[in-house]
């Protein structure tokens, strides 16, 4: 051994001992499998039928109400294009519960889950890289409806408010970025898919229908209810603040540009909060 | 099997979160493995040219050797005083303590053998080193970073013991997507599925979905997706599980192959002919204690029996009347 040169063991290039990962690296490869786990969200959604089955559903509706013509009345339009963006509304709900509700089920029921935690990878790079993917399947399927309705209504009307469109669709997709939080949030309290869409289209519809209405409600409580429903009014995502659907159905301006980018701030903030609860119950659930 | 030569040709900086030149510099004999104390002894007395691995070992660690070089590694997976206990939901039990303080040294270039009854705690200490379940107490390592650690899983393969894929894609897609996981160049992707592929023998069916294959396909998709970031350490869980003896024998040979290559393998097995065929060293394992550890030739002797009856008498195994 003398003529021998030993060498340090921490200079030699063991892997995992020569050097710890810095923060940006982190954030590099977080945000790297993120993507990937999104991509292949993405690839599921367009693989499977339920978007198919949606879209040709709402393109038959649409395409016939786009064809009637109701005793020559000119407004029959207005109504017609409620009627198709309401499918679409709807059309886009199921897609982005259901899609959102079965990612992480379906990852630990087909435990596919186990090889892909063994690679670099967190529970919260899934969680972000499934509500990534939820959230980008989700608005090209919306891009594809609205494509599709502009294209129908632009041949009755014979012109296509451009701004009032694309506020519409960017808010509309703001909005279910809120709701896949939520849904991604659920399906990790929830165990069974189907539990977890139920309760969040009631959830959903419930803000929808009544959200706006909660302060007039509890103006007319006594206390502690009032209190109670003003807590619910303030802490509730407010879905219905992105329904612009009048912008388009009745040609109105634009909102003012402001207000759309405070709105999709609202949107991040809920969507962000969501998420945190998720990754921090998800990091301390049983996976087996 | 075909010759198909996977490894030696890059290596990942997980630092750099890129791949670079695989120097050689740990490809070296496997003199020295087992040893008494907790380090390594390796040469690399330059077989071909000794003033090339000089200079890059100079290069690449600051570091001059004059004649030849020996390298003293700590293990490269270590477990220390690992405890792991699981709530039960059974009446009046509670607690049920699946791991008691195990502590377990496995050095570079050695294939590992983790053999124990069902329920002796193998699967779970796996599942502590891959980072699925939190250890009660004490820690494992493996390169030297804590298991808690998503870092430390950069350069391993890991193998479960069943297969579980994404159905809807091919394994040419799956590989894809693994490869993206390990920040694998966009260059070298290509060239990488196309040699583990050809490795596991898959390479007619990658572009098929995965839900057409038959088990044994299953299996060596698994495998191939095991070996994509081209890891130091594997970790196979029971790859022969369920497996027809063909499938038996090519899963052997690619252990086999590793180890030639000085890969790491970690694996647990239920086949004990194969494990005496392959490992370097073995662990016993019985209701979450180890009970024996050491080389297979060094048990064998000691016992003066096979290894099935070494195991048979370690766990305390008493046959029917």
């Amino acid at each position: 051994m003398s003529d021998i040169a030993v060498i340090n063991p921490s200079s030699v290039s063991v892997p995992g001992r020569t050097a710890q990962a810095g923060g940006l690296d982190s954030i590099v490869s977080g945000w790297v499998n993120s993507r990937a786990i999104a991509g292949l969200v993405i690839k599921e959604l367009f693989r499977r039928k339920d978007f198919y089955a949606l879209f040709v559903l709402t393109a038959l509706i649409t395409l016939i109400l786009g064809s009637v013509n109701f005793f020559n009345e000119a407004n029959i339009v207005r109504y017609l294009k409620e009627i198709c963006l309401f499918l679409i509304w709807v059309a886009s709900l199921v897609i982005a519960i259901t899609t959102a509700a079965r990612q992480i089920p379906a990852e630990r029921e087909s435990r596919t889950i186990f090889p892909l935690l063994a690679k670099p990878v967190t529970r919260s790079h899934v969680i972000l890289g499934k509500f990534l993917g939820c959230w980008l399947a989700v608005g090209i399927s919306l891009l594809v409806f609205y494509l599709f309705f502009g294209i129908v209504s632009a041949s009755r009307e014979h012109g296509v408010p451009l701004g009032q469109y694309f506020q519409a669709v960017t808010l509309h997709w703001f909005m279910l970025g809120m709701v896949i939080a939520m849904t991604v949030l659920g399906s990790i309290v929830f165990a069974a898919p189907s539990s977890n869409n139920t309760i969040i289209f009631v959830i959903s519809a419930g803000i929808l229908l009544v959200g706006r209405h909660l302060n007039k409600l509890a103006v007319q409580l006594q206390e502690p209810s009032q209190s109670i429903v003003y807590s619910i009014y303030y802490c509730l995502p407010h879905l219905e603040l992105f329904d612009v659907r009048d912008l388009v159905v009745h040609n109105l301006g634009a909102i003012p540009w402001l207000v759309w980018l405070g709105a999709a701030s609202y949107a991040l903030v809920y969507a962000v909060l969501f998420l945190v609860i998720a990754c921090l119950l998800f990091r301390r659930k049983a996976l087996n | 099997m075909r010759e198909v030569f996977l490894f030696g040709r890059t290596r990942f900086n997980r630092l750099k979160g890129r791949y670079l030149p695989n120097e050689g510099a740990l490809e070296q004999s496997s003199a020295g493995v087992g040893s008494s104390s907790n380090s390594l002894e390796r040469r690399d007395l330059g077989g071909g040219d000794p003033g090339f691995w000089r200079r890059k070992l100079a290069s690449w660690h600051r570091i001059r050797c004059d004649k030849a070089v020996t390298v003293k590694v700590d293990a490269i997976l270590k477990v220390e005083n690992l405890r792991v206990e699981y709530k039960t939901r059974e009446a009046g039990s509670g607690r049920k303590i699946a791991l008691h303080g195990l502590n377990l040294s496995i050095f570079s270039g050695e294939v590992f053998g983790f053999l124990g009854p069902n329920g002796a705690g193998k699967t779970t200490t796996m599942n502590v080193l891959l980072g699925f379940v939190p250890p009660t107490s004490g820690d494992a390592f493996i390169f030297g970073t804590s298991v808690r650690n998503p870092i430390a899983r950069q350069r391993i393969g890991y193998l479960p013991e069943l297969t579980y894929y994404y159905k809807f894609l091919s394994a040419e897609e799956t590989l894809r997507f693994y490869a993206k996981i390990f920040r694998i160049p966009r260059t070298e992707v290509e060239s990488r599925i196309d040699a583990v592929l050809k490795l596991v023998e898959l390479d007619h069916a990658r572009k098929r979905p995965i839900k057409t294959y038959s088990k044994g396909m299953q299996q060596r998709v698994g495998l191939a997706q095991a070996l994509i970031n081209n890891p130091d350490l594997l970790i196979l869980d029971e790859p022969t599980s369920g497996l027809d003896p063909i499938g038996r024998m090519k899963v052997r040979e690619i252990i086999q192959r590793l180890k030639q290559e000085g890969k790491t393998v970690f694996f647990s097995s239920h086949e004990l002919g194969e494990v005496e065929t392959v490992c370097d060293r073995v662990a016993i394992m019985s209701s979450g204690e180890l009970k024996a550890e050491g080389r297979v030739a060094d048990l064998v002797n000691q016992h003066k029996c096979n290894l099935e009856q070494v195991f048979l008498n370690i766990v305390d195994y008493k046959a029917a009347a």
